[in-house]
């Protein structure tokens, strides 16, 4: 592909958006040449569109709008004008810095991690426009201003649009640097800060919102495929005699992993997958494995302290401050397996070449990348020649961005057996029994407090299944071989408290296992808070006065907890009801919450009523959808924290659908009362961080209600009505 | 053998086996996309048409079961232009990924026709066919209010 940079930054009449992409694609950063780096993220029609490159996915947190927002605001665009066009498969243009360069939408960090770049783009795109009209128009640069799409000269009252400036414009050889206080600054924004419908909005409200089930292609097959019911099983013998003989059958395949079916219809393929019999090779590590026992193990290791533990975090000295400690509380807290559900089960549409040399997909991946690399080494090709069609994901929370992308080569090495189109579909059953989930975690925490009542030592052992390892080996490897995925959270930076040690004893028991919304924060800032909340039960303090002594050096968490105790009125006592408070901060977003709710002491059901939550991410670009995240990720909090559980048996999922997995209904939801506390700071994550305060918050709250400590995820009403006893 | 029946007032035929989900039918043979496929158990509400008016998990529906009959999805709840309870939806921002939200709208599109105006309790109830894992829920009711009110 050979464009100009001219036509290409000009956006010629004839410019079509797979010009565009495929120019992208074809860009090769270390051609070194800066001004293109402009080009590849947007572009301007002489008729005054502007196309604006997204490089996350979209799976319902937004950033499809928020990324080209930022963009635009630095461009100075008219936003009615812009066009957003997805990004090609390329990290070393796209990537996200806060993945080291690799295009992945996870971990709420698609605004924070692109941030500085895209705004530094979108500056860049600004001043050579400025610089074009000052040429044509002869005036100093600095005479110049701009409004929206609009370059401006208010000496002479001359205007031109970014649309008139595009038809004639030269590009420079390098693009203009931009220091970062030629940024604009908070005061002067348009866009950043203003609530705005979400572009992808209309499409999901009348059935026209394309996610890759969706996706139907001439001489398209259906796929179903049985795996086996743990990780690195294989089959050893099939019985497919009365799946072929179902009408429309086309082949059934045996794979490394399980058993695969082809039919001319979806009916036909699931009929068939059922009527397989399939037995498995016993070798694999998770058979045996049983949830229920399990946690006596992982209490086991939590709790010896004679086994040394991987150390995650840790500061000062907590072994020996713990031991002059004048005095010393323990706890343990479990967390059981739990499930993404995104709504839209897993499914892939894949057309492999007849030659098998190259390969066409249609997913809805976490990671653009990370889906092209794993299509081309199942087939042994050049990622070159795999051609992404990124959809729409019908939710995500972690579980479409593992490394090997199993539900995206699922089509491909189907469709390379039929040699036509495939699109395999995982029913909600197969979703769940083959999920990845977050793991089953022990903590066994110790804190030790100096004769004034303050907390001097923290230590936090974590027993858990590994998650990173599995996930993610690249990543894995890369990154020292901690895992993240497993122990982010269990980190107290933010709390003054001076010998602090977090360390995990990892869990061999190959199951599969994955991020999960609030990955280890969740399980992690239960055990620590919860635990918070005891010592001071315990020892007589104030838990909200507690917590503003922890973060005695961090204003921005005293804020949000002050925030949260005005809004729900946390003094004023509930006759019957119970306050819990809990504050986290989650990679820099700071959250304070309180729950309000009541305990059946008969039936053991907890109710949650009410559910304050003061939240301070920075700079919201899209305040709106900032509160919409919010609710989302309390909602998903509340069905980690009460229902949701997945067990195992003999390494075998024993859950099979919604209903059984438990998540929250529309009649489940307290009233949720959140504040955005605003503050122009660079933007923190904002997709998930109240997730893991709903559960210590709740905790909280049922001990101040009923006097029961629930100290195990989910809060079933058998085991409020144990602690209860 | 051929089953034939409306939907969104177009006469349609399926040469699908007769127990065959509604569904799938809908989606794979009539490539009408927008009612989804999320649990196949009536346990989600993903999948929800109106047949006859009357809302219905279309994959607890077998295709032979709705002969002669009409069929509504959401691509035939108001063609070619938002009704008042679409409208309500974008105005509360209620979609996140979407994926529930043509069988959210079903079904409060048949709860207003048989209930104006409900209450807040009768929206609850009605609603809880329906999950969002997205969390959704508080914006639901809000727009179902904001329909009822300016609709």
């Amino acid at each position: 592909m050979n464009v100009t940079r001219r036509e290409f930054m000009v956006g010629a009449a004839g410019l079509t958006f797979s010009v565009l992409l495929e120019s992208c694609a074809s860009f090769r950063p270390e051609e070194k040449l800066v001004s293109k780096q402009i080009n590849a993220w947007a572009s301007i029609a002489t008729d005054g569109t502007i196309f604006i490159v997204n490089p996350a996915v979209e799976m319902g947190q937004g950033s499809m709008t928020a990324i080209p927002r930022i963009i635009a605001e630095e461009m100075d665009a008219d936003w009615s004008r812009v066009v957003i066009v997805p990004a090609a498969p390329d990290d070393k243009v796209y990537g996200n810095p806060g993945f080291r360069g690799l295009m992945y939408t996870a971990g709420s960090a698609t605004v924070t991690g692109y941030w500085d770049i895209v705004r530094t783009f979108g500056a860049q795109v600004r001043r050579v426009l400025m610089e074009n009209a000052a040429r044509i128009w002869n005036v100093p640069l600095a005479e110049l201003g701009t409004e929206p799409s609009t370059v401006v000269h208010a000496k002479s009252g001359r205007r031109m649009s970014y649309g008139e400036i595009a038809a004639v414009a030269q590009l420079p050889a390098v693009a203009p640097a931009i220091k970062p206080e030629e940024l604009k600054k908070p005061e002067q924004y348009r866009l950043i800060g203003k609530d705005v419908m979400r572009v992808e909005l209309p499409s999901k409200v009348n059935g026209t919102a394309l996610y890759s089930i969706d996706v139907q292609l001439p001489g398209m097959l259906y796929g179903a495929i049985l795996r086996g019911p743990v990780e690195g099983t294989s089959p050893l013998a099939i019985d497919d005699a009365r799946a072929r003989a179902i009408p429309g059958v086309v082949a059934i395949v045996r794979m490394p992993f399980g058993v695969g079916v082809i039919a001319e219809t979806p009916w036909a393929a699931f009929g068939a997958k059922d009527a397989l019999k399939v037995s498995w090779d016993r070798r694999a590590r998770a058979f045996g494995h049983d949830s229920d026992r399990a946690v006596g193990v992982y209490a086991a290791a939590a709790r010896d302290l004679t086994r040394a533990g991987k150390p995650w975090d840790s500061a000062g000295d907590a072994p020996a401050a713990m031991r002059t400690a004048a005095k010393v509380y323990e706890a343990e807290y479990i967390c059981d397996y739990t499930y993404h559900a995104q709504m839209e089960p897993l499914n892939s549409v894949a057309s492999v070449s007849p030659a098998g040399d190259a390969c066409e997909i249609w997913c809805g991946t976490q990671s653009q990348t990370m889906a092209v690399a794993a299509v081309a080494k199942a087939l042994g090709i050049a990622p070159e020649k795999v051609k992404l069609n990124l959809t729409l994901l019908g939710g995500g929370f972690g579980r479409r961005g593992h490394r090997d992308e199993e539900f995206v080569v699922d089509s491909v090495l189907l469709s390379k057996e039929v040699k036509r189109p495939v699109k395999v579909l995982w029913t909600r059953e197969d979703d769940v029994k083959n999920g990845r989930f977050r793991p089953l975690s022990v903590h066994y925490l110790r804190a030790g407090l100096d004769g004034s009542g303050r907390i001097v030592a923290w230590q936090h052992r974590v027993a858990c299944d590994e998650i990173t390892a599995f996930q993610d080996p690249v990543r894995y490897k890369g990154g020292g071989e901690r895992d993240f995925l497993a122990m982010a959270g269990s980190e107290l930076r933010t709390y003054d408290i001076a010998n602090r040690l977090s360390e995990q004893l990892p869990q061999q028991t190959g199951i599969r296992t994955s991020s999960l919304r609030g990955i280890g924060f969740g399980p992690n800032k239960f055990a620590t808070e919860a635990f918070l909340d005891e010592i001071a039960a315990r020892h007589g303090l104030d838990p909200v006065d507690l917590r503003l002594q922890l973060l005695k050096n961090t204003p921005r968490g005293q804020a949000v907890v002050r925030e949260v105790v005005a809004m729900s009125d946390y003094r004023r006592p509930r006759p019957g009801r119970g306050l819990g408070f809990s504050f986290i901060d989650y990679s820099g977003t700071m959250v304070a919450a309180v729950a309000e709710a009541s305990v059946d002491k008969r039936s053991g059901a907890i109710k949650v009523h009410d559910f304050w939550l003061a939240l301070d991410c920075g700079i919201a670009v899209h305040p709106d959808n900032v509160v919409a995240q919010t609710e989302s990720s309390i909602i998903y909090g509340l069905g980690l924290t009460l229902t949701e559980r997945i067990s195992f048996k003999d390494g075998a999922v024993q859950q099979s659908n919604i209903r059984d997995y438990g998540v929250p209904r529309i009649h489940d939801i307290p009233e949720l009362h959140i504040k955005l506390v605003s503050t122009p700071n660079r933007p923190t994550g904002a997709g998930q961080m109240a997730t893991p305060i709903v559960a210590p918050a709740i905790s909280a709250a049922v001990f101040a209600a009923s006097g029961a400590r629930v100290r195990h995820t989910p809060f079933l009403p058998e085991r409020v009505l144990t602690a209860l006893a | 053998m051929a089953i034939d029946f409306s939907v969104n007032g177009r006469p349609v035929t399926s040469a699908a086996p007769e127990g065959t989900p509604l569904l799938w039918v809908l989606r794979e043979e009539l490539k009408l996309t927008g009612t989804k496929y999320g649990c196949g158990a009536g346990q989600c509400g993903a999948c929800m048409v109106h047949i006859e008016g009357g809302r219905t998990f279309s994959c607890l529906t077998p295709v032979a079961s709705v002969a002669g009959k009409s069929v509504t999805t959401i691509e035939g709840l108001s063609p070619g232009r938002f009704n008042a309870l679409q409208r309500a939806w974008l105005a509360e921002s209620v979609p996140q990924c979407g994926y529930c939200q043509s069988g959210q709208l079903m079904s409060a599109a048949a709860l207003l026709a048989e209930n104006p105006h409900p209450t807040r309790e009768q929206i609850k109830d009605h609603m809880s066919t329906n999950v969002c894992r997205c969390g959704t829920y508080p914006r639901i009711v809000r727009a179902i209010e904001r329909a009822a009110k300016e609709g």
